[in-house]
């Protein structure tokens, strides 16, 4: 302490302790910096491992360098891969969504056909097709670094059109819709906004920031949390459901008292 | 008033001390109330007993816990839209701004012992009510318990049923959360439809632009004291009425249209309705003790900008949405003014369910000119084309209700919401012509079997084959009790033009009654039960009379 | 079987009932008693007492439960099964006073009902009707009454005063119409015009930071409300519900409509995010059919084509927002939507 004390004084320190304070303040800005470069080390290995999946699975829609591919109609089968990125894959593929079963109006979530490694391997692969948004920092995962109450602001203006204020999911135009995320890993979630799975737009960082991804995370974590202080949720579908249940076991219910009421006692 | 009293069960009093308070206090209030009179009008007035007949009183019921649980809310709820800081206990929402109505009722949610108990108990009451104000109403449509002398009290139900409607709207209104507001927002673009003066409605209605900072004290003022006070003042009446008109009962022996055959207030209905308050209220509170409703947390405080996705009314306005999702955008300006169809057009075809709901009775009496009094309800199958325009009526409200909850069937069953748009489209047409007629035929069919069954009585299962090879069934003839139910309804025929009657009449009574099964008469019944006491000579003559085993006894 | 409860025929002219041969089928009255158990059983009648009395020693129970939760399960405080003050808490709390207060009242009516089923009388009792007319004595006397009370008011012979009456009666309600004027404003231009001026800035609306052009990716949706307005602005919320916009960007070379593509910028499009049916936020933005849905009422506008109605109740486009970007890059407006934006009203096409 004393050293340090006696070295103050010195002209020097004035400097010394600006350029300590300019690397602190670097350091920090690197480390909370949203990356959108590789984040994740690939190996060339894991790369040609993923080539190998890429060809085996993926291949018939997507083409076989993910260039993409059209049917005899011009109608997309696959859409081109280059340029989405690590994120998208490990979306897609991390929540079943592909390889897709058949084609229809929307990929559906399902267990995943790849495990964990096969899916970095993919993703490996399909970053190296063409720079785009890579797998999410952790640090931005963890509910408890985010503002639910932001969150839920940003939510409700946000995600709540489409997926409903409880995270319920909702229906979009001719068959497609927008998913529950009830169960959704929160990664899925940052990975979601980031690449703008199919008819969802994209929520990249310049629209909704690292941090602001954070908060949404902490919110839909707040609203799992917290459950159902009413008791049974009817599926947090509102009001159609209380309806039905009024008309269905509520009147049922009634019914019952009623016409035990009205019956003749043995 | 002629009271036959039962000749069992009477107990032979010993004036107790009970006894004696009772006979000083009762003196006490005659003599400041007459009370006496009262209690000797209604204490053995006769009510009829059937399940069905307990919906009116269900929403009674549900409507008394609405005051009760009301009563208890508004001491917590700020009907305010100043904006605070929420600072309660939920989470989520701290630091977030809101109005007070949104955050007192978090308050009372979440931190006032009982509140989100007495909070969900008022929102499944009010459900119930609507439901009960629903099922009610089908079953006095169905019967014709709405025939004269019991037109008025019709309306005064129907008027009800509709002030329900906006008591639930505008109560769903007061939390200011995200789901009621855009609700809120959908009635403002609804007013502003309206030629020439809709936008000033609407200003009048928000106190200035949409949403101000005016409508939620408005809506609680309209809710709390407005239309309760009207509720109130209309169940007086329909109460009255009943009274004055006694209660119908359905048809059986010994009830006829100049008498009530039942069970006397005191002591017997008195406990049973009493009771019943009891039974509605307990399961209520076991439904709001279990199941969360309209949970506001969830929805977000009010603001312009977000919206939900399943954003739909309570049940009782969801037909209301319906006809707003199925109209196709049909606007037209003319002379630089607009005419907005895609609002005006679901607003006329609800005005028109209505009113056909409201005159219903006052057409049906017009057709078939019956100015009887009538007590004795009709079982639905003995009016066919009544009962097929209920039900008709029924299924354009259900599809209406149906186009409004298009989004959570499009998402729930994987099917597309433009697909299912159209079949409601479509369906509103069809369905309800094809329920008619479904319905019609269904009755008729009915009505044939019930004949059937008052002139040859009940199968038995035992066969008999005749010499001749012919295959004969024993029938049991009914008893004159059970006979009675089957025979006693009013026989209708289709009137010519002409002395009196227009040809649309001609045509309306053609339309109810040329398909009409008359009664079986007594004529009928006699040849049918000669016809029967012939079979019976010739089958007892082949069995020896005895044809407890038929199949084994009948031989060559 | 035609004629009125009071004997009187039917004064409404021809009725389509057909009369009854013979006046049909008689009456064959009550039928015969059937007793309950407990009428003939004295060890069914002991049960029924039992069970009477049991149900509601079973409402105390539900009374004293209601009480004891309103103790041992609060939501702030003391609760059993949960830390206070946490949603658990609520929801230990809600259910045990409802539980406790539901078994308290239900097994009151339970016990009564029985009670009343059981033990109580059973014979079905008949009590007569009369025509629900009053009695000609009581409509004379009630003729006499108004008639001779007209009479003494001499409504008929004082024809001035009666002009005069209803003119009165005619003219108060027209006073009604003045403390109904002062629940609101005239609309004037109000709905003309929203917050949006030529260079104000495109803010996202859950944070009100200006967005750069080169910020909004192809297909993505950015929320956004004008720069500047905020919980300070007088009427905040209703500038909210006006100026409530969404900016999307597609590729222009998918653009149907010249004039919309060129009130945007490289794509980059922003339109208001009222519905123009009865003005719910429409916002469901489909990144890859362009299409914006309506949560409310399912009205569906294409963006690559002026957000113009391919579905729905809608029917006019969604109004589009001019804008430009300004030296620093950020997306401006160039001036304020050009109709009014939201459900349609009479004189919307009018100049305010």
């Amino acid at each position: 302490m004393k050293a340090l004390a006696a070295r103050r004084h010195h002209p020097m320190a004035l400097l010394v302790i600006l350029l300590l304070a300019l690397v602190a303040t670097g350091g920090l800005y690197a480390a909370f910096q949203p990356r959108t470069a590789q984040a994740e080390t690939y190996t060339a290995d894991d790369i040609q491992q993923g080539e190998a999946l890429f060809l085996a699975n993926c291949a018939t829609c997507h083409g076989r360098s993910g260039e993409g591919l059209q049917d005899a109609d011009g109608n997309t089968l696959g859409p081109s891969l280059i340029g989405v990125g690590a994120a998208a894959v490990d979306f897609q593929v991390g929540t079943g969504r592909m390889p897709m079963e058949n084609s229809g109006a929307q990929a559906w979530r399902k267990p995943p056909q790849m495990n964990e490694e096969q899916t970095r391997q993919l993703s490996a692969y399909v970053a190296s097709l063409g720079p785009g948004p890579s797998l999410p920092d952790e640090q931005y995962l963890d509910p408890a670094n985010g503002d639910a109450t932001k969150g839920g602001e940003i939510f409700r203006i946000n995600c709540a059109m489409c997926h409903n204020a409880a995270g319920a999911g909702g229906a979009l135009t001719r068959g497609k819709f927008a998913p529950t995320l009830d169960g959704v890993e929160p990664k899925h979630v940052y990975e979601a906004m980031e690449t703008g799975p199919q008819n969802m737009p994209v929520f990249n960082d310049d629209n909704l920031t690292a941090q602001d991804k954070n908060d949404v995370i902490a919110y839909l974590h707040a609203l799992e949390e917290n459950g159902s202080p009413g008791g049974l949720s009817l599926g947090s579908l509102g009001p159609v459901t209380e309806g039905l249940y009024a008309w269905t076991i509520i009147l049922s219910l009634l019914t019952a008292c009623a016409v035990w009421l009205g019956a003749k006692a043995k | 008033m002629t009271t036959t009293t039962p000749s069992s069960q009477k107990q032979d009093a010993q004036p107790g001390r009970v006894a004696r308070l009772g006979a000083v206090g009762g003196d006490w209030l005659d003599q400041r109330t007459a009370g006496g009179g009262l209690v000797k009008f209604l204490g053995r007035k006769i009510f009829p007993d059937h399940w069905s007949f307990m919906f009116g009183e269900v929403a009674l019921y549900s409507f008394v816990i609405l005051l009760v649980s009301g009563t208890f809310l508004t001491m917590f709820f700020v009907p305010s839209m100043d904006e605070v800081v929420y600072d309660g206990v939920y989470g989520p929402m701290q630091g977030a701004h809101m109005s007070r109505a949104f955050e007192s009722t978090l308050h009372l949610s979440f931190e006032v012992k009982g509140g989100l108990l007495f909070r969900q108990m008022h929102h499944w009451a009010a459900l119930v009510f609507m439901v009960a104000i629903f099922v009610h109403m089908f079953r006095v449509f169905f019967t014709g318990a709405f025939r004269k002398p019991r037109e008025l009290n019709w309306l005064v139900g129907f008027s009800l049923m509709v002030l329900g409607m906006v008591a639930g709207f505008s109560g769903y209104s007061l939390p200011d959360d995200v789901l009621s507001g855009n609700g809120l927002r959908v009635v403002d673009g609804l007013m502003k439809g309206i030629p020439i003066v809709g936008t000033y409605l609407s200003m009048l209605l928000f106190g200035g632009e949409f949403p101000g900072h005016d409508i939620i004290p408005r809506l609680f003022t309209i809710h709390i004291l407005l239309v309760p006070a009207a509720i109130l003042g209309l169940i007086a009446i329909h109460l009255t009425l009943l009274v004055l008109s006694k209660h119908t009962h359905y048809p059986g022996p010994g009830r006829t249209d100049r008498n009530v055959v039942g069970f006397p207030v005191f002591p017997v209905y008195a406990a049973k309705a009493g009771g019943f308050f009891f039974l509605v209220f307990g399961i209520i509170t076991l439904i709001s003790a279990t199941t969360a409703i309209n949970a506001v947390w969830i929805y977000g405080p009010y603001d312009p900008s977000p919206v939900s996705a399943g954003s739909q009314p309570d049940w009782y306005m969801l037909w209301t949405d319906g006809g707003l999702r199925l109209i196709p955008g049909w606007e037209f300006t003319i002379f630089g003014y607009v005419i907005s169809l895609n609002i005006l057009l679901p607003m006329a075809i609800y005005g028109g369910l209505l009113a056909f709901l409201a005159l219903y009775p006052f057409l049906e009496a017009w057709v078939t000119g019956d100015d009887r009094e009538h007590h004795v309800l009709d079982l639905p199958y003995n009016n066919p084309v009544r009962t097929g325009l209920g039900v008709a009526w029924i299924t354009i409200y259900l599809i209406l209700a149906l186009g409004a909850t298009n989004d959570l069937i499009a998402l729930k069953l994987h099917l597309s919401i433009n697909d299912l748009t159209w079949l409601f489209r479509v369906s509103i047409f069809v369905a309800p012509v094809l329920v008619f007629y479904i319905t019609k035929r269904l009755c008729i069919a009915m009505q044939r079997h019930k004949r059937g069954l008052a002139l040859h009585g009940v199968e038995t299962s035992k066969v008999v084959r005749m010499p001749n090879g012919e295959m004969l069934e024993i029938h049991e003839p009914l008893n004159e009790y059970d006979r009675w139910v089957l025979v006693q309804h009013d026989d209708f025929r289709p009137l010519k033009a002409g002395k009196g009657v227009s040809a649309l009449r001609a045509k309306a009574t053609s339309f109810f009654f040329k398909d009409y099964i008359s009664p079986v008469t007594p004529a009928e019944l006699r040849e049918a039960l000669d016809h029967a006491a012939h079979e019976k000579h010739e089958i007892d003559a082949v069995t020896g009379g005895d044809y407890t085993v038929p199949s084994a006894k009948v031989g060559h | 079987m035609t004629d009125n409860l009071d004997g009187t025929t039917p004064a409404k002219g021809v009725s389509a009932i057909a009369p009854k041969e013979g006046g049909g089928f008689p009456n064959p009255g009550l039928p015969p008693h059937v007793h309950r158990q407990a009428d003939t059983d004295k060890r069914a009648e002991k049960r029924a007492e039992k069970i009477v009395a049991g149900m509601f020693v079973l409402s105390i129970l539900g009374t004293v439960l209601f009480i004891a939760s309103y103790f041992v399960f609060t939501p702030m405080d003391t609760n059993l099964l949960a830390e206070g003050g946490t949603l658990r808490a609520v929801f230990w709390s809600n259910l045990f006073t409802g539980l406790g207060l539901a078994i308290a009242v239900f097994f009151i009516g339970a016990a009564a009902v029985h009670w009343a089923k059981t033990l109580m009388p059973d014979d079905e009792m008949v009590e007569e009707r009369h025509a629900t007319r009053s009695s000609d004595e009581s409509r004379d006397r009630a003729v006499e009454i108004i008639t001779g009370g007209l009479q003494e008011s001499g409504i008929a012979r004082r024809p001035v005063i009666v002009t005069a009456m209803v003119g009165a009666l005619a003219a108060l309600p027209i006073a009604v119409l003045a403390p109904l004027s002062t629940l609101g404003p005239l609309p004037g231009n109000k709905l003309h015009h929203t917050f949006w001026k030529p260079g104000m800035r495109l803010t996202r609306d859950h944070d009100g930071t200006p967005i750069r052009a080169d910020e909004v990716a192809m297909n993505s949706i950015f929320h956004v409300m004008p720069e500047g307005l905020t919980e300070e602005t007088p009427h905040f919320l209703n500038e909210r519900a006006k100026a409530a916009a969404v900016i999307v960007r597609i590729d222009p070379a998918i653009g149907k409509n010249e004039e919309s593509l060129a009130n945007g910028h490289q794509g980059i499009l922003a339109f208001s995010k009222i519905c123009t049916h009865v003005g719910c936020p429409v916002a469901l933005y489909e990144q890859q059919t362009h299409h914006m849905l309506c949560p409310c009422h399912q009205s569906t506008f294409d963006v690559t084509d002026a957000a113009k109605v391919i579905f729905g109740p809608a029917h006019r486009p969604l109004p589009q927002l001019p804008i430009e970007v300004d030296a620093e890059g950020y997306l401006v407006a160039t001036g304020d939507f050009p109709e009014p934006i939201g459900p349609s009203f009479w004189d919307l096409h009018k100049d305010k």
